[in-house]
C-alpha cells in the first residue's frame, strides 16, 4: 500500500497527530528510563553478602555496664549454645545488612597522607569466618594466637583479612599480602583475601565500595560485647532466632535487646531493601498506567478519526477497496504515528537518561531497553488502533451515498 | 450565560458517555499521582519552624587538621570549638547539643527499660526553637551552670511512661543517675528535623532520616556528657579518641550548636565573629584551615538536600505523567469539540460570535475538570494511604492539609482549561456556512 495518501491526510490531521506523536514521545521517554531505573535497583538488590545468609542471624544487646561485659559475653555464649538447633554462636560487631559498626578510613601511610577509602571493619572471636561461611582466597585465616584482646571499637594493631575488591581498590595490580595500612596510628597487616564480604549498608557509600570489608580477630571483652551471630541450619532459623530474643530476658535481664535489628540476616536483607522494593513497586505502577493512558488516547483519537471519515471509507469501498485494505489503512497509519513518536522519544529519553546521570549513579540508558520499548508501544499502538480500525472495515460502501 | 453553558455542557457530556469517562479518567489519574507525590514534596520540603527560620542559623569551623583540602567547613564542631562559640553569647539566643543513646528506666512504673536516645543541649533550645510545653517548663541557665540532674520529656513518651499525666518532679533513671522531670512538652515534629540535620551530601539521597521525630528526653547539655559518659558517637575524627565515647578532649567532630540572630547586621556580625574566631585559632596552631560559615535554617537544608532522592524523582515521574495525560485529553477534547462541529456551526450562523462559542467549550472543559478533580481527590487519598504505609520515618508526617485540597481542585481544572484550550479555540474557528452545507 502506498504510503502517500496516509501521509497527506495525516498533514491534513496536523495537530491531533502532533498530540499523539507528542504523547507516544512522552511515555516512551519515561518508560525507558522507569525500566532503566528498576533495573538498576533490582540489580542493586541482587548483591551477594558473601556470607551464609540463610544460616545466620545476629542478637544486638545494649543497656549493659561495660564492667559487666565479660559476664555478659560469658552468660549469653552459654545460654544462646544451649538453644536447640544453633551450631554455633560468635561475638561480632555486626553482621552484613544490620547496623553500621566498624566504618572508619584508612591510609597507606602512617602519616595518614596517602587515603585508601573508607571500609568497614568486621570483628569476630576464633569460628567466626568459618561460621560466616566467607571464603578465604588468598593467604590464610587467623591462627588461634592471632586472636587478642581489643581496646576499642577496632584492634590496635593486627594481621586481617580483607575482601578482594577492596584489595584491587588499595593495591591495584599487585598482590595484597603483607601489605600494610593504618587508621591514624593503629597498625594493620593483610594476611589474607577473602572472595567477598558485603559493608553492614552496602550502597551507603556508592555501589563501589560495597564489598569493602577488612576482618580483623579479636577476642570477646569489655570493649567486645553485646552482639551475637548465631548459626543455625536454614530451617530451624527463624525458630532458633524467636528463642534467642526471648532467651535474653533471662539471659541478661539488666541489657536491653533491640528488636528492630536482632532478626535473621533474611530478615535484614529485606528490611534494607524495603524502600527500593516499594519503588520499584510504584515505577512499575507508573509503566502500567502510562501505558493504559496512551492506549486510551489512541483509542479515543482512532476512534473519533474513524467517525469523521465513514464517508471517505464508504466512497473507497464503493470504488473497489475490500476491508482487509481499509483495515490495514488504519494499522499502517498507526504504525507511522507510533514510529514517529519512538523518534523524538528516543531524543528525550537519552535527555533524560543524561540527566539523571548526573544525579544519581544509574548508567546511560542502555539501547537494548529503547528497542524493548519501541517494541512495546508499537504492540500497544496496534492492540488500541484494532478495535476502531474492525469498526472502519465494518463501514458499508453504502456509506458513500448517505450525508454526514 | 454562565449557566446555560453549564447545563450545555452537562447535556453534551451524557450524551457520549464512554468519551466524557475516558477524559474524566484521564484528568484523575494524572491529578492523583501528581498530588500524591506534590503532596509528599511539599510536606517534606516546607519550612520546618516558620516564623522563626529566618533568624536561625549554623555556624560551621574547619577543625579537622588532617585531611586539609576540604571545600566545606565541617558538619558538626569539637568539643573546644563549640564551647568557645557558645560560651562567647555573641548571639541573641545560641543552644549547643549533642544526641546519645542510654538506658532509661522510670521508677514507680512496671516498664522494662528502654534504649532511648537523648538530646543533651542548654536552655535556649526551648525559647530558641519555639518548643511548646504541656506541663512544666524548660530548665533554666543556673541549671545548665551547676549540670542539674534534670530533664524534659517528650508529650510521646510523657503517655508511654504515665499515661499522659502531669509527671513534672517524678524521676527517670538515666543510665545510673536519677533525674527530676522538670518539663512535658505537647507534641511536636518540625519537619525535617532540623536541627540534627547533618551530612546530607554524603547521603546520597538517602534522606529519609531527617524527617525522624525528636528525641524523647532532653538534658542540660553537661549533665548528659556526665550521665552518658563513654557512649557518645563521633560523626567523624581526624585522630582516633583515646578513650572510646569520651571525646570531650578527643579529636572528633561530634557536637553542635545553632544561634538566633534576630536582624541582618547581627548576622553580618557574627560570620565576623566566627571568621575571626578561625583566624585566631589558626594562628594558635590548633586550626590548620580558616574555612567558615554560617548558613541559615533553610540554606541549610538546602546544602543537605533534606528532600529524599526518591521524593524527588517520584515528583519528576508524576510530572511527566500528568503532561502525557494532558496530551490525552487535549486529543479527546479536540474529537469531543470537533465532532459537534455542527452544532458549533448552527450556532455561529444563528449569531453568536466565535468568543461564545469558545466560552462554551471552555465551561465544557471546566466542567471536566471538576469531575477529574473529585476523582483525582479520591486517588490522591488513596495515594497518600499508600505511602503512610510505606517503612519511612516521614510516613506519619503524610497528609492532605486543606491548601493541598484546595491545590488539588484548582490543578485540575486549570489542566482541563489547559487542555481545553486549543480545541476551543479550533471549534470557534468552525465556519458557519461551510459546515451548514453537509447537515
Amino acid at each position: 500500500m502506498s504510503l502517500h495518501p496516509i501521509l497527506a491526510s495525516l498533514r491534513h490531521h496536523r495537530l491531533a497527530t502532533l498530540l499523539i506523536v507528542l504523547q507516544i514521545a512522552l511515555a516512551c521517554a519515561v518508560m525507558c528510563n522507569a525500566c532503566s531505573l528498576i533495573a538498576a535497583r533490582w540489580h542493586a538488590m541482587q548483591l551477594v553478602s558473601g556470607v551464609d545468609e540463610t544460616s545466620l542471624g545476629a542478637l544486638y544487646l545494649t543497656g549493659y555496664e561495660p564492667q559487666q561485659a565479660n559476664d555478659l559475653n560469658a552468660r549469653m555464649l552459654e545460654g544462646l549454645r544451649r538453644i536447640p538447633g544453633v551450631t554455633s554462636v560468635n561475638v561480632v560487631n555486626t553482621v552484613p545488612f544490620g547496623p553500621q559498626a566498624g566504618t572508619v578510613g584508612v591510609t597507606l601511610d602512617p602519616a595518614g597522607k596517602h587515603f585508601g577509602g573508607v571500609v568497614d571493619f568486621y570483628l569476630g572471636t576464633p569460628g567466626t569466618l568459618e561460621a560466616m561461611g566467607v571464603k578465604v582466597i588468598e593467604g590464610r585465616a587467623p591462627t588461634a594466637e592471632e586472636y587478642r584482646a581489643v581496646e576499642d571499637f577496632v584492634p590496635h594493631d593486627a594481621g586481617v583479612l580483607v575482601t578482594r575488591s577492596l584489595a584491587d581498590h588499595l593495591w591495584p595490580g599487585d598482590s595484597p599480602l603483607g601489605k600494610e595500612f593504618w587508621i591514624d596510628h593503629f597498625h594493620y597487616r593483610v594476611i589474607g583475601v577473602l572472595q567477598r564480604l558485603a559493608i553492614a549498608v552496602p550502597g551507603s557509600r556508592g555501589a563501589e565500595s560495597s564489598d569493602w570489608s577488612v576482618y580483623a580477630p579479636a577476642l570477646a571483652g569489655p570493649r567486645f560485647a553485646g552482639t551475637y551471630m548465631l548459626r543455625a541450619a536454614p530451617a530451624d532459623l527463624p525458630g532458633v532466632m524467636h528463642k534467642a530474643r526471648e532467651a535474653v530476658a533471662s539471659l541478661a535481664p539488666d541489657a536491653v535487646l533491640t528488636r528492630e535489628t536482632s532478626l535473621s540476616i533474611p530478615e535484614l536483607r529485606t528490611l534494607r531493601f524495603a524502600n527500593d522494593k516499594a519503588m520499584m513497586g510504584i515505577l512499575f505502577g507508573i509503566i502500567i498506567a502510562l501505558l493504559l493512558v496512551t492506549a486510551l488516547g489512541i483509542v479515543g483519537l482512532a476512534s473519533f478519526w474513524v467517525a469523521r471519515r465513514r464517508k471517505q471509507i464508504g466512497i473507497r469501498r464503493a470504488i473497489g477497496a475490500t476491508r482487509r485494505d481499509i483495515l490495514h489503512y488504519f494499522q499502517l497509519e498507526n504504525f507511522l504515528i507510533v514510529s514517529m513518536g519512538i523518534v523524538a522519544g528516543g531524543v528525550l529519553a537519552y535527555g533524560i537518561s543524561i540527566g539523571l546521570m548526573m544525579y544519581s549513579e544509574v548508567p546511560l540508558l542502555p539501547p537494548s531497553y529503547f528497542a524493548a520499548g519501541a517494541v512495546v508501544l508499537w504492540s500497544l499502538g496496534q492492540l488500541a488502533v484494532l478495535g476502531p480500525a474492525l469498526r472502519a472495515a465494518a463501514v458499508p460502501p453504502v456509506a458513500a451515498t448517505r450525508a454526514g | 450565560m454562565f449557566g446555560y453553558y453549564f447545563e450545555l455542557a452537562v447535556r453534551s457530556l451524557r450524551r457520549n458517555p464512554v468519551l466524557t469517562g475516558l477524559m474524566v479518567l484521564a484528568i484523575a489519574v494524572g491529578i492523583g499521582t501528581s498530588m500524591t507525590t506534590l503532596t509528599v514534596m511539599h510536606l517534606l520540603s516546607g519550612d520546618p519552624i516558620p516564623g522563626r527560620s529566618a533568624q536561625l542559623f549554623y555556624p560551621q569551623v574547619s577543625p579537622d587538621t588532617v585531611r586539609v583540602n576540604s571545600l566545606h567547613p565541617a558538619e558538626l564542631m569539637d568539643y573546644r570549638s563549640a564551647m568557645d562559640l557558645w560560651s562567647a553569647k555573641r548571639a541573641d539566643r545560641q543552644a549547643i547539643m549533642v544526641d546519645s543513646q542510654l538506658k532509661v528506666r522510670a521508677p514507680g512504673t512496671n516498664l522494662p527499660a528502654l534504649m532511648q536516645y537523648m538530646l543533651s543541649t542548654t536552655t535556649d533550645f526551648f525559647s530558641m526553637f519555639d518548643v511548646p510545653f504541656e506541663y512544666g517548663s524548660a530548665w533554666s541557665a543556673d541549671d545548665d551552670e551547676k549540670h542539674a540532674r534534670v530533664a524534659v520529656i517528650s508529650s510521646d513518651f510523657n503517655h508511654k511512661l504515665f499515661h499522659g499525666e502531669n509527671s513534672v518532679g517524678r524521676t527517670l533513671r538515666l543510665a545510673n543517675t536519677d533525674v527530676r522531670i522538670v518539663g512535658v512538652l505537647k507534641p511536636w515534629r518540625p519537619s525535617p528535623l532540623f536541627y540534627e540535620v547533618h551530612g546530607g551530601r554524603m547521603a546520597g539521597g538517602d534522606t529519609a532520616d531527617f524527617y525522624r521525630s525528636p528525641q524523647n528526653i532532653f538534658t542540660p547539655f553537661q549533665t548528659g556528657l556526665e550521665i552518658n559518659d563513654g557512649n557518645f558517637q563521633q560523626f567523624t575524627c581526624w585522630r582516633v579518641p583515646e578513650t572510646p565515647g569520651h571525646l570531650k578532649n578527643a579529636a572528633c567532630q561530634w557536637v553542635w550548636l545553632w544561634v538566633q540572630l534576630n536582624d541582618s547586621s547581627k548576622v553580618a556580625d557574627y560570620r565576623r565573629f566566627v571568621a575571626g574566631y578561625a583566624e585566631q585559632q589558626k594562628a594558635s596552631g590548633r586550626y590548620t584551615q580558616t574555612l567558615t560559615a554560617v548558613p541559615s535554617l533553610m540554606e541549610w537544608m538546602t546544602t543537605n538536600r533534606v528532600v529524599p532522592g526518591d521524593v524527588r524523582l517520584q515528583t519528576w515521574l508524576a510530572f511527566a505523567f500528568l503532561v502525557i495525560c494532558l496530551c490525552n485529553s487535549i486529543g479527546l477534547m479536540l474529537a469531543k469539540f470537533l465532532r459537534r462541529s455542527g452544532d458549533f456551526s448552527v450556532r455561529r450562523a444563528l449569531g453568536a460570535t466565535r468568543g461564545a462559542v469558545i466560552a462554551q467549550c471552555l465551561v465544557e472543559a471546566g466542567v471536566i475538570g471538576l469531575a477529574g478533580g473529585l476523582a483525582g481527590w479520591l486517588l490522591t487519598l488513596a495515594g497518600l494511604w499508600l505511602v503512610r504505609r510505606q517503612d519511612v520515618a516521614y510516613a506519619d508526617l503524610v497528609h492532605l492539609d486543606p491548601s493541598m485540597f484546595a491545590v488539588t481542585f484548582v490543578l485540575a481544572v486549570v489542566v482541563s482549561l489547559l487542555a481545553g484550550a486549543l480545541p476551543a479555540v479550533r471549534a470557534g474557528g468552525v465556519a458557519p456556512a461551510l459546515q451548514l452545507k453537509t447537515l
